[in-house]
């Protein structure tokens, strides 16, 4: 099977994220990026099922941010094809835009099955894989926990995930696009090492796209941390302190002695 | 290469490779008399303690071996290797070369782990903390901080803080006691700020050997640009990783553990060691810079200095100590070796030092603090058997502390 996988780079969250003086957007300035970790799964789930039913895997990103080591990695963990689309913006685009960068290069890899993680943290409106679906004019099934090839060869069977972790079997004709939840196994480890042996070795080829200007239909008016309401307390000082302020709310509330 | 290694089947090449004593021995030339096992802590619990490991091994089974749950359950405490009669170097050589050998055939170490893993790789400390706060323990600290990533200038002392010292509550304490004593004793001293990446020991005895190479290209280049006469570190491993595997690519530096810097400055110590700090303490013997080194007379002439201290000895101490279970990857495999059977061995160590009628017990590892204190709530000693950095006694006898007393 043919697989094509997205990999986003994300906002890592290790670094404290700030409301802009603007109040329209987060100040990234001092952000660093990882790769999303849904996509994770995805390349995940792709491995396994070229491990399984044989076939190739190309992981397309856009440059930017720690790509490279975010390529290489999926790489040593089985990638064949790394891809990355130039792009040279301060921040990642929007889920729209980003769909229809990757949907030009996805078109000319002619996949079975596109595999795109089902959320990212960085979403605002939508999110990508419904959206790259519509572009590539793909049948979509979205939260999905695991994919098995179906013996036909013109399907596959996954796994769709619903509230209360019910789990819906589906038969879905590829080519596909699925939203990645979970994979069968969690993403594999890879020793450093062959990480290192691959950045000396593994080529990252690069394929131009057009990522269109953002032409948001939602406008944020204000971002702003929530207030406190009514009967909400922020409870504020050294962690001993606010230890102590809970213990005397919980007693006084009757809760515990 | 004797008639024994010509014989070796194929699939052992890979140890072949590893030295395992100074005369180049390899497992071959074990004897099976089960000294290591037999010391092992956690060789109760384990489906091939170092022996049958071995045997298993050589007798075809090494697949068995690779995957099962033993391999990831030593901790590094150095026992086997120090006890083994043939020298051959079981902790640093074949446990390391045979968890590298399971991750490349694509065997998974444990979750926790691949998370520590991943965080050193990504970020430089295992803790997974922005490399931006390797100097928050440093807020508000009342004596100067030499920051040399953003001035180079020549130093007597490159401090190397670590990543527990650095970025957790609890050692921070230690940590800034650290500076104030170093600052007290006259000593001229800085630390490289933001720049600092772990050192990588535990790194490489669990085996990931790439990631271990690439701490030390990195480190290598930051140290070549200082001017200093001796590194100092409060980690215990790190000193072990810098003095022993470093040099072997070519990274040599003079590097000393706190505890012989403090013991060297003995009589300055004494001179300021002045407010008594009364106590029963047991001195806990490190695994890296006590049993490999043999180093035990120095932190015992550290706690002699300090005024009101009666000193104890537990039962197991100095090279028969008992390993507080953090060490060589540990930290990160309690889930691990408890879900095998393990017992966690913090626990055996606050109740030796119960049992000797210590209020303190001392320690001289960064991971030492987090585990003994844990396992002193489990073990119900909690009001009566406090935990103390070496440095946090000294410190407090120096009137240098946190303002905390014994």
């Amino acid at each position: 099977m043919k697989i094509a996988v997205v990999v986003r780079q994300v906002p890592d969250l290790i670094e404290p994220v700030e409301i802009a003086a603007s109040e329209k957007t987060v100040d990234l300035g001092m952000a660093t990026f990882r790769a999303n970790e849904a996509d994770d799964f995805a390349l995940e789930q792709a491995i396994l099922l070229k491990e399984k039913s044989g076939g190739s895997v190309a992981v397309v990103a856009l440059d930017f941010g720690d790509v490279q080591n975010t390529l290489y990695t999926a790489a040593a963990k089985g990638a064949d094809r790394l891809i990355t689309i130039p792009y040279d913006a301060d921040l990642p685009p929007a889920p729209k835009e980003a769909a229809a960068a990757y949907a030009q290069v996805i078109r000319g890899l002619a996949p079975e099955l596109v595999l795109v993680g089902s959320y990212a943290h960085d979403e605002l409106e939508s999110t990508l894989a419904p959206l790259l679906a519509r572009e590539l004019g793909l049948p979509f099934v979205g939260v999905v926990r695991g994919v098995r090839p179906a013996a036909d060869g013109g399907t596959a069977v996954v796994f769709k995930e619903f509230p209360a972790a019910a789990l819906a079997k589906m038969t879905v004709k590829l080519p596909a696009l699925l939203g990645i939840l979970g994979a069968d196994q969690p993403p594999r480890y890879v020793p450093v090492s062959r990480i290192r042996a691959l950045m000396k070795t593994a080529k990252i080829e690069e394929q131009e796209a057009a990522v269109p200007d953002a032409s948001s239909a939602v406008t944020v008016r204000r971002l702003y941390h929530p207030a406190a309401g009514q009967r909400a307390e922020i409870l504020e000082g050294p962690p001993a302190d606010v230890a102590a302020k809970i213990a005397g709310i919980l007693k006084e509330k009757g809760v515990c002695k | 290469m004797t008639a024994a290694h010509a014989r070796v089947k194929p699939e052992l090449e890979f140890l072949m490779q590893v030295p395992l004593s100074p005369d180049r021995k390899t497992i071959l030339d074990c004897m099976q008399c089960g000294m290591c096992s037999g010391s092992c802590p956690l060789g109760d619990a384990m489906e091939y303690p170092p022996r049958q490991m071995i045997l298993e091994a050589r007798s075809g089974g090494l697949e068995a071996v690779l995957r099962s749950p033993s391999l990831w359950m030593c901790i590094g405490c150095a026992t086997c290797s120090r006890r083994c009669p043939r020298g051959i170097e079981l902790t640093d050589g074949m446990w390391p070369a045979m968890r590298d050998k399971a991750m490349q055939d694509g065997i998974q170490p444990p979750a926790e782990l691949q998370e520590a893993f991943q965080n050193v790789f990504k970020y430089g400390n295992s803790l997974g903390q922005s490399p931006r706060k390797r100097l928050a323990w440093a807020e508000n600290l009342e004596v100067p901080v030499r920051d040399l990533s953003k001035e180079q200038a020549p130093v007597e002392v490159l401090w190397l803080v670590g990543d527990y010292p650095s970025y957790y509550a609890r050692n921070r304490t230690v940590t800034r006691a650290f500076a104030r004593i170093l600052t007290a004793l006259g000593v001229r001293w800085g630390v490289l700020g933001n720049k600092e990446r772990t050192i990588g020991d535990c790194d490489r005895l669990f085996g990931e050997e790439g990631l271990f190479e690439s701490l030390v290209e990195y480190n290598r280049a930051l140290l070549d640009q200082q001017q200093f006469e001796k590194i100092v570190l409060l980690d215990p491993h790190s000193y072990r990783a810098l003095e022993r595997f470093y040099p072997r690519f070519g990274a040599k530096y003079p590097v000393e553990h706190y505890m012989t810097f403090l013991a060297a400055r003995i009589e300055q110590i004494k001179a300021l060691a002045v407010k008594p700090v009364q106590a029963t303490v047991a001195y806990h013997d490190n695994c890296c810079v006590g049993r490999r080194y043999d180093c035990f007379d120095p932190p015992r002439a550290v706690l002699a200095a300090i005024p009101g201290v009666n000193l104890v000895e537990m039962e197991h101490n100095r090279q028969d100590a008992l390993c507080c279970g953090g060490g060589g990857g540990g930290m990160w495999l309690d889930a691990h070796i408890a879900a095998h059977g393990g017992t966690r061995l913090a626990e055996r160590r606050v109740r030796e030092a119960a049992a000797v009628a210590a209020d303190v017990l001392a320690v001289s590892c960064p991971f030492e603090l987090s585990r003994f204190e844990d396992a002193a709530k489990v073990a119900g000693l909690e009001g009566s058997l406090k935990v103390r950095d070496l440095i946090e006694l000294l410190a407090e006898s120096l009137d240098l502390g946190e303002k905390e007393t014994v």
